[in-house]
């Protein structure tokens, strides 16, 4: 072969590769409605905020409200509770960070991170375990609350204390806060 | 290899127009005709089984799907009415899930009948790969189908199951997430889930149908392993599949429908949950939840890792290392009939399977967890050790010269008689007239 010569791209060559290319541009466009639309759709990204009236709970009580398909943990707590999750030791925990939307990411766990001020009482958490996702147990009476006297996930074992921090078994995180605000001394408005 | 010839001679005008335009009763033909190893024993028949299983699973499952409701409101009433209502519905429904465990207990006796032989070895490394490919789709499939029935366990395997992927958030935050929420369709498991899980559950058995081609076609450029683990050598060494291998599974299919149907008939629930006759509550989480049998081993393998990201990685290796198993295993020899050490190691793995398959239905704490982890380790030591050093320090076996010998005890076969029968061979020469 005298390819020596005929090393030069050609007009052919040029062809091919602008055509290859185009077809594979286009075809990987294609590619990403067909993969979007398995995302959120706009009915459930159009999230509605729901208020919720604190005031039948006593303390010591807890009720679990749904947001955004969600459960909603609202827990009046009892003043040895709120004792036992300000007196923990930062170091003793397992997530050092308060997970809380309205904080910096790197805000510490201490429970005052954690509740709204003025407001200690009442702790407002996502009621999803943080390892792979069941309800935990500690919201009837009755139910097993784990070593922290919190919640205790029965799915692979994970125990939260009475700040909803994750202290024994797999969970990585502790139970995420949603955004919510006081509305009036017995309201709040979550979302 | 056994190169395998045509010897089909169309007969009559017909079957000469048909074969001169699409050869198809050629290809069934050759099929039927296939030289395959004159030793094959019964671990051998299920491959043929899990054809079977499959078929049965399309057509239960086809039938299914006219009467179930892929909507989270309807989802679960729908299969009450399929077992209430519909004309023979419970058998229906009953075979298609005693079928799924059926299915999964020939697919591990084939994997271990893979493992023992060393059907995994060169040149069979594609037609094993497919077979994990294929053991990987089922579990999908399997998965999905289980969602659908729309009870307790149904929406708790899938909240946790598809929240494995979470895990990724460890590595690049918000990845696991965004992931979970597109797997969803939503910010939690909803009907949004069920009927794309549906959708799937329909389409992968067709895929599953398709890497089956691949699988069987692989197989037949190599030729079928056998219980002594040599290459055929001669024409002596095989017999044509049909009416061989034909009646000699079929035989066995016959053995496996009894349990099969014993299962479907006297006890059709056994393998199943009771908590899956609950109607799913996206706000309770049941007290135990715990896998369809088939996939506790590795539920075993994740629970007994204490740390998320790890405990899926360990879940997810124990399924993905048997790909390499081809070039892990460092022997010469293929059949672990020949191999005085790994033979008891290849049982003590057996034992390491069933006992994570016995832990993943306890609770993950005290001697359990321990026991989960030792098994772990052990699950993973096999391949990753035991079958690399064991294959270099091992001293085989004799071995017989030729299959034919390893079933006649001499080597001249060719015109030899089949064991213990006493009748002639009816040509070998004659059906396979390719080889001589
Ligand atoms: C590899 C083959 C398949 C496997 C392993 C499989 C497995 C399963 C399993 C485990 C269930 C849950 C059974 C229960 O507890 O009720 C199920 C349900 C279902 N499957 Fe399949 N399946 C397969 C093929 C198919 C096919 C091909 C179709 C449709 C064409 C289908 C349609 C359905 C339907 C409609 C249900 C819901 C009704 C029910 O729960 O009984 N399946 N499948
Ligand atoms: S989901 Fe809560 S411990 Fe696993």
């Amino acid at each position: 072969m005298a390819a020596a010569v005929e090393d030069e791209p050609t007009r052919r060559d040029f062809l091919v590769v602008a055509s290859g290319a185009f077809v594979a541009v286009g075809g990987a466009a294609a590619m990403w409605p067909l993969i979007d639309q398995m995302n959120p759709d706009a009915s459930s990204q159009a999230l509605a905020a729901i208020e919720v009236d604190l005031a039948p709970i006593a303390p010591g009580q807890a009720i679990t409200v749904l947001w955004r398909g969600k459960p909603v943990f609202i827990r009046r707590r009892t003043p040895a509770e709120i004792k036992q999750a300000r007196q923990t030791p930062l170091e003793d925990l397992r997530d050092p960070y308060a997970r809380n939307p309205e904080l910096p990411p790197d805000a510490p766990a201490t429970d005052a991170n954690r509740t709204k001020k003025g407001h200690e009482e009442w702790l407002v958490l996502i009621g999803i375990c943080t390892h792979l996702g069941c309800i935990p147990k500690g919201q009837n009476i009755g139910d097993k609350k784990g070593d922290y006297n919190g919640w205790f996930c029965p799915c692979h074992g994970s125990h939260y204390d009475t700040a909803g921090r994750i202290r024994k078994g797999p969970a990585p995180r502790n139970l995420d806060l949603p955004p919510y605000n006081f509305t009036s001394e017995t309201m709040i408005k979550i979302g | 290899m056994v190169h395998h010839e045509s010897s089909y001679q169309p007969g009559t005008a017909i079957e000469r127009w048909l074969d001169q335009r699409l050869p198809i009763i050629r290809m069934a033909a050759d099929f039927a005709a296939f030289p395959t190893p004159r030793n094959l024993n019964y671990w051998w028949t299920f491959g043929g089984i899990l054809t079977f299983c499959l078929a049965v699973q399309i057509i239960t499952g086809i039938v299914l799907a006219m009467h179930y409701q892929p909507n989270d409101a309807l989802a679960f009433d729908s299969v009450e009415r399929i077992m209430r209502d519909v004309n023979w519905g419970w058998l229906i429904r009953y075979t298609h899930a005693v079928g799924a465990s059926m299915f999964f207990l020939a697919a591990y006796i084939h994997i271990f009948r893979g493992l023992y032989y060393g059907s995994y070895k060169a040149p069979r490394e594609l037609v094993w790969i497919l077979g994990v490919m294929l053991f990987l789709v089922m579990i999908m499939t399997a998965f999905m189908g289980y969602s659908l029935p729309w009870g307790q366990m149904s929406y708790w395997a899938v909240t946790v199951i598809t929240n494995l992927f979470s895990s990724l958030d460890s590595i690049i935050d918000g990845l696991g997430t965004a992931i979970v929420q597109w797997i969803w369709g939503g910010y939690s498991v909803t009907g949004v889930t069920l009927t794309r899980l549906y959708s799937l559950h329909y389409l992968l058995p067709f895929v599953i149908a398709a890497i089956v081609v691949l699988h069987i076609w692989a197989f037949h450029i190599t030729g079928n392993n056998n219980p002594t683990g040599l290459d055929v050598r001669q024409e002596s060494d095989t017999v044509p599949f049909h009416p061989y291998y034909t009646i000699k599974d079929g035989f066995a299919l016959a053995l496996f429908t009894l349990l099969f149907a014993w299962f479907v008939f006297y006890a059709p629930n056994y393998l199943g949950h009771p908590d899956n006759y609950i109607r799913a509550n996206p706000l309770q989480t049941p007290p135990h939840i715990v896998p369809e049998w088939y996939f506790l081993p590795f539920y075993a393998i994740l629970r007994a890792i204490p740390n998320k990201l790890f405990g899926v990685i360990a879940m997810f290796a124990s399924i993905l290392v048997l790909f390499i198993v081809p070039w892990l295993d460092t022997s010469r020899v293929r059949s672990t009939k020949y191999r005085p050490i790994y033979k008891w190691f290849f049982w003590l793995f057996v034992a390491t399977c069933l006992g994570l398959g016995y832990l993943g239905s306890k609770p993950p704490e005290g001697a359990y967890l321990v026991w989960a982890r030792i098994c772990t380790f052990w699950y993973f030591f096999h391949f990753f050790v035991v079958l690399p050093v064991v294959g270099l320090i091992e001293k085989p076996k004799p071995m017989p010269a030729s299959i034919t010998e390893s079933v006649l005890g001499s080597s001249e076969g060719a015109a030899g008689e089949r064991g213990g029968g006493g009748t002639p061979e009816p040509g070998g020469a004659t059906a396979c007239p390719e080889k001589r």
